[in-house]
């Protein structure tokens, strides 16, 4: 879900609508943006065999491994760009590696 | 308090997926653990040199910056939070700021080593209360992999091929973090993204909260440079390290601390072998070139480990 | 009460930044700016003002450091000449495009090579298209002022663009004149609190300067800085009539001395202009309806006012301190005339190139340049449009 922001800058948009210098006042905004179809590889967590040591989640370049309470959950498939990282750091072969579909 | 992953996811991420780095970039990592040493109720105004990290993540209008942010120019991240540093300062003597801000310039090795270096030594001695972060992909990877001085010696780049004449870079990597340790400022460290990130953590801790200049050196493996699978990176850190061709070491007030000592210093073909940028080296003619980079590599591994007082 | 004093333009123009009392200063020494950050860190060292004082290690980083300071919020200065200003170069452009209210003080020196230390204007002009606004001036007095004024222009809502404040290295900077300071309160209350829109510093607000620009956006980004210096064309004369209730001093684009009745005029820029009012004079006393016009604002450009001003003359000499290498004339030559295409077609426009690397310029080499055009109004005829002046052919 995209949340609600300050600027709302379409292509079609006036340079009067745009603010001086470029600015962006939407710290973080970046994450409206998706990045999950870059992938052609697609890890896959596996829920039974993770142990929750949570060496996956610091390594991914994509912020894409989402921790609630001390906890990892499922991918964020919007941003994960199918790196790999995590897959070969995790300990207990917890995350498959499969062809993007 | 002691290095626990659990308790630091609870730290709000100061960067945010949607970026458009490669899959598999080594500098996000890098760039996200050391905002994550940041206190969360602490401000931070990061200046990125121009290169791969600054283009992908401040696209307009999109910025995955959660903290303030400015690039202005490719050679200058160092003198331009060094004004802001400044700025800081002389606001706060009328009261005009709130709060603690904290000042980080990231660069890679082209905009640090390189075409950055002068703005860099000059921000550091002058004593700016600023946290200088290089991450080191060992070449200009963001026009398309050209050598740069940290570039390995016989690495193949765009700008130094290998060819059946001369087998790539001719020099051997400049040695940064020894440059800077020379500045005797108060905190100088080389670290990567290792095992769990503590050394990179806890290091950017340090650089962060000691008052005064500090420069992190990060080795940022860089998947399309190097050429090796975007799953490998933790792996080829870790030979980096264990080969000693990337040592862990701290520079605190002068005083040289090792981090990390191999158990069993692995031979440095071992780190060569799985990265494409080194391949022409693993062929008969070419033995001997091998033979020289593990020498100089146990050169300065011997050096540091006098000065560490391990020797 | 007016404070009268004795300084040379590089004093003046530290008294001045001591009255502002910036927050940040960035600057690197080179002749003939030098002073300016002597005299201002002996201020900071004194306890004088309040400023940080960040002697960096080029020009590079000091533009560089006025760019980081100014975008976390601080009232930011700077000083440089020539090679200095070069070295800028490339950031030049950046302060402006971020829209940074920095003021800089340009000491006008030739530039390299051959390696030169005295005046000409090549510096400033080359500078011209960097989008800082360029307000040039003829003697101490009106760099103090101009000075003083580029704060409340740069710092406007609607413009927010930094501004460049020129005069000549050596005959203006180091040359001690008569001058009339504005009380220190007075300084400051004129120029009043700044209350930067967007900062680094605003914890509240983080923002993002500087992004990656693509087609889609570039243009509309430059659209909008283009139209901040338009605005500056109308703050000029605002913070110029507020400034003439302060001190009783004039200041609009440009000075037009003895215009009225004129025939024949030249435009020139800076000190020499000073040069030019005595040779006016001398022609006058022969009965010779001379005028001249000295340029204070080069940017924005006052196409239509200079144009107008232009068109009751038979003929003008525009006078150029920096040769563009265009063999069509200096820089100020050419925008001159285009906007006499517009608005003085039926006068006559010749080009001048006087002065380079600190070449003396006599009198009777502008009585030279006035013979010339009255020989131009009296037959019609132009026979060199482009012409250098002291030079050895």
């Amino acid at each position: 879900m995209t949340k609600e922001r300050k600027m709302n800058i379409r292509e079609d948009a006036s340079w009067k609508e745009m603010l001086q210098g470029g600015h962006i006042i939407d710290a973080g905004n970046a994450e409206d943006f998706k990045t999950g179809d870059w992938r052609s590889m697609r890890p896959v967590w596996l829920p039974d065999k993770c142990k929750q040591c949570l060496l996956c989640w610091p390594v991914c370049p994509d912020m894409a491994i989402p921790v609630e309470n001390g906890k990892r959950k499922d991918f964020d498939f919007d941003h994960c760009k199918g790196c790999g990282i995590c897959v070969e750091v995790c300990p207990f072969k917890a995350i498959d590696f499969v062809e993007e579909e | 308090m002691a290095y626990n992953l659990k308790t630091l996811t609870e730290k709000e991420e100061r960067i945010t997926g949607g970026h458009r780095m490669c899959a598999g970039c080594g500098a996000p990592i890098v760039v996200r653990t050391v905002l994550r040493a940041l206190k969360p109720e602490d401000h931070a105004v990061i200046g990125v040199a121009t290169g791969c990290l600054e283009v992908s993540t401040c696209l307009y209008p999109y910025t995955a910056w959660k903290d303030s942010f400015i690039h202005s120019a490719f050679e200058n991240a160092a003198a331009t939070v060094s004004g802001a540093e400044a700025a800081y300062r002389a606001l706060a003597k009328v009261g005009k700021v709130k709060g603690t801000t904290k000042f980080i310039a990231f660069g890679g090795d082209g905009g640090t080593y390189d075409i950055g270096f002068q703005a860099l030594s000059g921000a550091m001695e002058r004593g700016h209360d600023m946290v200088y972060v290089c991450y080191d992909n060992e070449a200009y990877m963001n026009t398309g992999i050209q050598r740069s001085s940290s570039t390995p010696k016989y690495a193949d780049t765009t700008t130094s091929p290998a060819g059946s004449e001369i087998p790539g870079k001719v020099q051997f990597k400049k040695d940064l973090t020894m440059i800077m340790a020379a500045h005797n400022i108060p905190y100088v460290a080389q670290t990567a993204p290792f095992r769990n990130l503590k050394d990179l953590y806890e290091k950017a801790e340090k650089a962060l909260y000691t008052p005064g200049p500090a420069f992190l050196n990060v080795l940022a493996p860089c998947p399309r440079g190097w050429r090796y699978n975007t799953p490998q990176l933790m792996e080829i850190v870790r030979l980096a390290i264990e080969t000693c061709v990337w040592p862990l070491y701290e520079v605190i007030e002068g005083k040289f601390i090792l981090n990390y000592k191999p158990k069993n210093k692995l031979p440095v073909v071992e780190y060569l072998k799985p990265q494409g940028r080194f391949r022409h080296l693993f062929t008969k003619e070419n033995e001997g070139l091998l033979d020289e980079i593990q020498k100089e590599v146990d050169r300065r591994w011997n050096r540091l480990l006098e000065l560490c007082g391990e020797a | 009460m007016a404070i009268k004093d004795k300084l040379s333009g590089n004093e003046a123009i530290a008294v001045a930044m001591r009255q502002i009392d910036p927050d940040v200063v960035a600057a690197f020494p080179i002749t003939p700016s030098t002073e300016v950050p002597q005299y201002f860190s002996q201020f900071v060292a004194n306890g004088q003002v309040h400023t940080e004082f960040v002697a960096v290690e080029s020009e590079h980083s000091a533009m560089s450091a006025c760019i980081g300071a100014e975008a976390a919020g601080a009232r930011t200065m700077t000083a440089t000449s020539s090679q200095g200003l070069a070295l800028m170069w490339e950031m030049l452009y950046i302060a402006a495009s971020l829209r940074l209210p920095i003021v800089m003080s340009v000491i006008n020196r030739a530039l390299s090579g051959p390696i030169n230390i005295h005046n000409d204007h090549s510096d400033s002009m080359g500078a011209r298209d960097s989008g800082w606004i360029q307000l040039y001036c003829e003697n101490n007095q009106e760099a103090y002022d101009n000075l003083i004024q580029a704060i409340r222009i740069a710092e406007h809502k609607d413009v927010q663009l930094p501004v460049m404040v020129c005069y000549d290295g050596f005959i203006t900077s180091h040359a001690v004149e008569n001058i009339e300071l504005i009380e220190d309160e007075k300084v400051k209350e004129f120029i009043g609190e700044y209350k930067p829109q967007y900062s680094l510093l605003d914890r509240d607000n983080p923002i993002s300067m500087g992004p990656l620009d693509m087609p889609a956006f570039y243009f509309e980004h430059k659209r909008a800085q283009a139209e901040a210096m338009k605005n500056a064309k109308r703050v000029i004369l605002e913070v110029a009539q507020e400034f003439e209730k302060l001190t009783g001093r004039k200041y609009g684009y440009f000075e037009e001395y003895k215009m009225e009745d004129a025939e024949v005029g030249i435009v020139i820029m800076n000190s020499t202009a000073g040069t030019a009012k005595f040779v006016v004079n001398e022609l006058r006393k022969q009965g010779i309806k001379a005028g001249l016009i000295k340029l204070r604002v080069f940017r924005p450009f006052p196409f239509e006012e200079l144009g107008k001003a232009l068109s009751h003359l038979k003929a003008v000499a525009i006078m150029d301190k920096a040769e563009s290498f265009s063999t069509a004339g200096g820089p100020l030559f050419t925008e001159v005339r285009s906007a006499m295409f517009d608005y003085a077609k039926d006068t006559k426009a010749v080009s001048y190139i006087y002065g380079l690397g600190g070449r003396d310029v006599r009198p009777d080499e502008i009585m030279g340049v006035y013979k010339d055009l009255l020989e131009i109004a009296r037959t019609g005829q132009v026979k060199s449009t482009f012409n250098y002046l002291g030079v050895r052919e």
